[in-house]
């Protein structure tokens, strides 16, 4: 029965590390003996007795003085911090008003949790399914798709279901950039896709987007891409081009003439597109959601990610929710439509939210799609100076904040390459898909902000 | 291929086009270099999209991929429900990262009595996708290009491309059957590695040794000499072990499984993987986990945060609560580790009845649940092709399944490409199944034996 005995006593003992005292005679002994009786290759039972006896003598003395060479591969050299290591482990007091990390406290709908419950109950269900999607989650995806894509979409090969947003983008990228590629990266940028790109052996090149009006943008639309400084970017060496709209951090939906305009370029230089669309029903009025992909000579060229964790707020989930996207598929022309009400619900929270922070002084950004809001702090001319100097302005004023005001953000400049830390580093971005009573405490330290000294 | 952005009506119409199914653009557009990667060549064909695809076409009875076909047990399930219908409805949001607090703190509760030392749950384990994933931020990690690593053929087949992927070398060493004089019934146990043979696979260039064990396909649980002798040999190599135990429950006939990082010198140079798909039969759950010392679980953390870096809370809560129990209930008879390898036991010497009862040579497996089967006597049905380069036993297996629907994985699956004809015999069957699938099977090759005999 295994390692287990009736009196519940486990056994496995280890003999403790390094200690020899009589261990090494017992265990030589019973180590040979066990040795020549599994190792009973016939005829050579002697040369298998001394060839283990020699090992065991020179081991014991190698313990002590070899170094341990093992360091981590070339691939990951320098990957290893994190933002989001860093501030959620800040802001994970309780006492502090979250509105750093991407991650709902809304709950999500009630017919996504009553359909996990139902397939629980499933026996087959609990095993392991097709490996590159699940069927019906697989179908049901590409009848979403195919309607909004206007084409045919074939749920065996045109689709992959990954681990995901995350496992999307990892998989994308180790299958299709190479050592020595270059990858074009919109700046500011999901965190991961440079690390990504790094570990795939090849070069991100930066381009930013800009803000039209001096500095002074009320709307995400108001930062845009330099077409001839894109244009610039690319070469024979730049294999793709990573796109994520609606963007995060500054919620910019691209419209179909920027998206051309990088079109043009992903087809004149033959490179490929990896979209990241993840907040893709997140757009508020009077904007749209376009897909790179149904643009002319594009559908060939990229990979468009979604996520169901953002699609239908369960981040925690990475699994098949099959149901779910026929549920809401089946009322893909009617308003109540999940895919429609959730972005009309956090419209509201958008709003609000900015009022709010207008209220404290501070210049948001209102973003036109996702759930993040970009704020400009300068305003406040938070005097930061005598606190470590290394670090950018806004990683300071983020943990001040916390620290002094119990409500967190995310600097910005973490979404940025080094070379490009001082344009943003002014700019933090607060989430806010959070419940009502969330942002009632954040409205509260808001009003409060200008009473208390800084 | 050069295009100029043009006037927005062609761009309307073309469009248009390409809705309606087809474009001049679809065939200009097309990549003028390789558009994959280096790092995929050679590892895109897998043993397991044909077979379950095989199976899933014309089998009545399963015996092929490795997923039990009775239900995960009650607790578990109760668990998960219990977790949808509380009141925390932050587990449908992302946990932390490396693994949900409450999953690693009874992860590490139980491995520290297994492996009597005191384990911190935060640096000492993390959660991954599946025992897969563990495996893949192993090599992904650990392995650079131009190094080796030494696998255990038979082995479970992802270990060799996932090498390749890393850039490594992979160099095999066979497990050699050595049958009993009596000619009694084989057994896993007596599948053995030639020492002599298996030092000499050690060179300067060798980084790690993947070690299964309990091993899939074989069923064999190496014993405590036979680590030992691997362990030397990591410690004068300086190698590191990844150590595959998913099966680490699944032992019978009262044998024991020892685990490699608990020998001397082990501990700081192993990476021991775990499964909650194998250990709950909850395969599609996808939660495994690593267990090791911080400083090589350090890298894996590199990897896992930039690859999948979540892996999904509410299968982990449900995941915690089980091993909570099974914590209450260690070595009592209701724990669920006493009780599943008691009842697989019985289904292991089922099938080796049925198998030896129509004269198929089974090789008795000592854990897992998985047994291999020497099927020469039902050789004559599939005769041998020179034209075809595909192995025996594959033929034999794709043959059995379309013409007497019972799925089986043939044993050159886990073979490395140059030795994949050294054992053309062998096929594995899984017996994590229901009475009823095992009687099904049973009768296939009743009625089998039975059209040989009487033609």
């Amino acid at each position: 029965m295994g390692a287990l005995r009736p009196s519940g006593r486990w056994d496995e003992r280890p003999r403790p590390i390094g200690s020899d005292r009589g261990g090494r005679r017992r265990r030589c002994r019973g180590g040979m003996f066990l040795a020549s009786r599994n190792f009973c290759c016939r005829g050579i039972q002697l040369r298998t007795d001394l060839l283990s006896r020699s090992i065991k003598h020179s081991t014991s003395a190698m313990l002590q003085t070899m170094p341990f060479r093992h360091k981590n591969t070339r691939r990951i050299e320098g990957l290893d911090s994190n933002v989001w290591v860093e501030f959620t482990k800040v802001a994970a007091d309780p006492s502090i008003v979250n509105l750093g990390q991407g991650l709902p406290d809304i709950s999500p709908p009630s017919y996504v949790k009553e359909e996990l419950a139902k397939v629980a109950a499933v026996d087959r269900l609990n095993q392991y399914t097709r490996g590159f999607g699940h069927p019906s989650l697989v179908k049901a995806l590409s009848q979403v798709y195919e309607k909004v894509c206007g084409r045919k979409i074939d749920p065996l090969t045109d689709i992959l279901v990954t681990v995901g947003a995350y496992g999307s983008l990892f998989s994308t990228i180790q299958a299709l950039i190479e050592e020595g590629d270059e990858v074009i990266i919109i700046e500011p940028f999901y965190d991961c896709y440079e690390p990504m790109v790094k570990m795939a052996g090849a070069k991100p090149v930066f381009i930013p987007l800009r803000c039209i009006n001096d500095g002074n943008s009320a709307s995400s639309a108001d930062w845009v891409l330099d077409p001839a400084e894109l244009a610039n970017k690319f070469n024979s060496k730049t294999k793709a081009i990573i796109l994520n709209t609606p963007h995060n951090p500054i919620g910019k939906v691209f419209t179909l003439e920027e998206l051309q305009v990088i079109a043009d370029l992903c087809i004149k230089h033959d490179t490929l597109c990896i979209s990241d669309e993840v907040y893709e029903w997140l757009v508020y009025k009077g904007n749209k959601h376009i897909k790179i992909a149904t643009l002319p000579g594009m559908w060939e060229r990229t990979v468009t990610i979604g996520s169901a964790g953002k699609t239908y707020s369960v981040t925690g989930w990475k699994e098949a929710l099959a149901q779910a996207f026929w549920v809401d598929y089946k009322r893909m022309d009617h308003p109540d439509c999940y895919f429609y009400s959730l972005s009309r619900e956090l419209e509201s929270k958008r709003d609000r939210m900015a009022q709010l922070l207008k209220g404290a002084g501070l210049k948001p950004v209102i973003p036109d799609g996702g759930y993040f809001m970009i704020v400009d702090v300068s305003t406040l001319n938070v005097d930061l100076s005598d606190v470590d100097e290394k670090q950018p302005y806004d990683y300071k004023f983020v943990k001040w904040m916390i620290a002094s005001k119990k409500l967190s953000a995310i600097p910005l400049s973490a979404f940025c390459g080094l070379e490009t830390k001082k344009q943003f580093e002014r700019y933090i971005r607060f989430c806010f898909i959070k419940k009502d009573s969330t942002l009632d405490a954040a409205e509260v330290i808001l009003k409060n902000w200008n009473k208390q000294t800084g | 291929m050069l295009r100029r952005a043009g006037p927005s009506l062609r761009h309307f119409l073309l469009e248009r086009n390409s809705s309606a199914g087809h474009s001049s653009y679809s065939r200009e557009a097309k990549m003028s270099r390789p558009v994959q990667a280096r790092r995929l060549e050679g590892i895109d064909k897998n043993i397991w999209v044909e077979f379950v695809k095989l199976a899933a076409t014309y089998s009545k009875v399963n015996l092929g991929q490795g997923f039990p076909d009775f239900p995960a047990p009650d607790f578990l399930r109760e668990a998960l429900t219990r977790t949808l219908s509380g009141g925390n409805h932050m587990l449908h949001q992302y946990t932390r990262a490396f693994g949900h607090p409450p999953l690693v703190k009874v992860l590490a509760q139980f491995f520290e009595k297994l492996l009597g030392r005191d384990l911190d749950p935060m640096t000492n384990v993390m959660v991954t996708v599946g025992a897969y994933q563990a495996l893949f931020c192993c090599f992904q990690a650990l392995v650079d290009e131009g190094d080796e690593v030494i696998i255990i053929e038979p082995f479970f087949d992802c270990y060799e491309p996932m090498v390749k992927m890393a850039g490594g070398t992979p160099v095999f060493v066979p497990l050699r059957p050595n049958p009993p004089k009596d000619g009694k019934l084989m057994s896993s146990a007596d599948w053995q590695l030639d020492p002599a043979e298996l030092a000499s696979k050690f060179s300067e260039r060798t980084k790690a040794i993947v070690l299964n064990s309990p091993n899939n396909p074989l069923g064999k649980v190496f014993s405590r000499g036979e680590l030992e002798l691997i362990a030397e040999l990591c410690v004068k190599h300086d190698v590191l072990c990844i150590s595959d135990e998913v099966y680490e429950w699944l032992v019978f006939d009262g044998k024991q499984h020892t685990r490699i990082a608990s020998l001397q010198g082990m501990w700081e140079r192993t990476v021991i993987i775990g499964s909650a798909g194998k250990t709950f039969s909850a395969t599609g759950w996808k939660v495994g986990w690593v267990v090791g010392p911080d400083r090589l679980l350090q890298h894996l953390r590199t990897v896992h945060q930039n690859s999948v870096y979540h892996c999904a809370t509410i299968a982990q809560e449900a995941v915690a609560q089980g091993f909570q129990r099974e914590l209450m209930l260690y070595g009592k008879p209701e724990s669920y580790f006493v009780q599943l390898p008691k009842e697989l036991q019985q289904k292991r010497d089922w099938l080796v009845q049925s198998l030896d009862g129509v004269g198929m040579k089974p090789i008795i497996p000592e854990g897992t649940y998985f047994l291999v089967a020497d099927i020469s006597p039902f050789k004559s049905d599939v005769p041998d092709d020179p034209n075809s380069d595909e192995p025996y036993d594959s033929r034999f297996a794709k043959w059995m399944v379309k013409n007497k629907g019972l799925a089986a994985i043939p044993l050159s699956a886990f073979y490395s490409e140059a030795h994949k004809n050294n054992y053309t015999n062998f096929i594995r069957f899984c017996f994590a199944k229901e009475e009823a699938t095992l009687k099904a099977a049973s009768d296939i090759l009743q009625k089998w034996k039975q059209e040989k005999t009487s033609s």
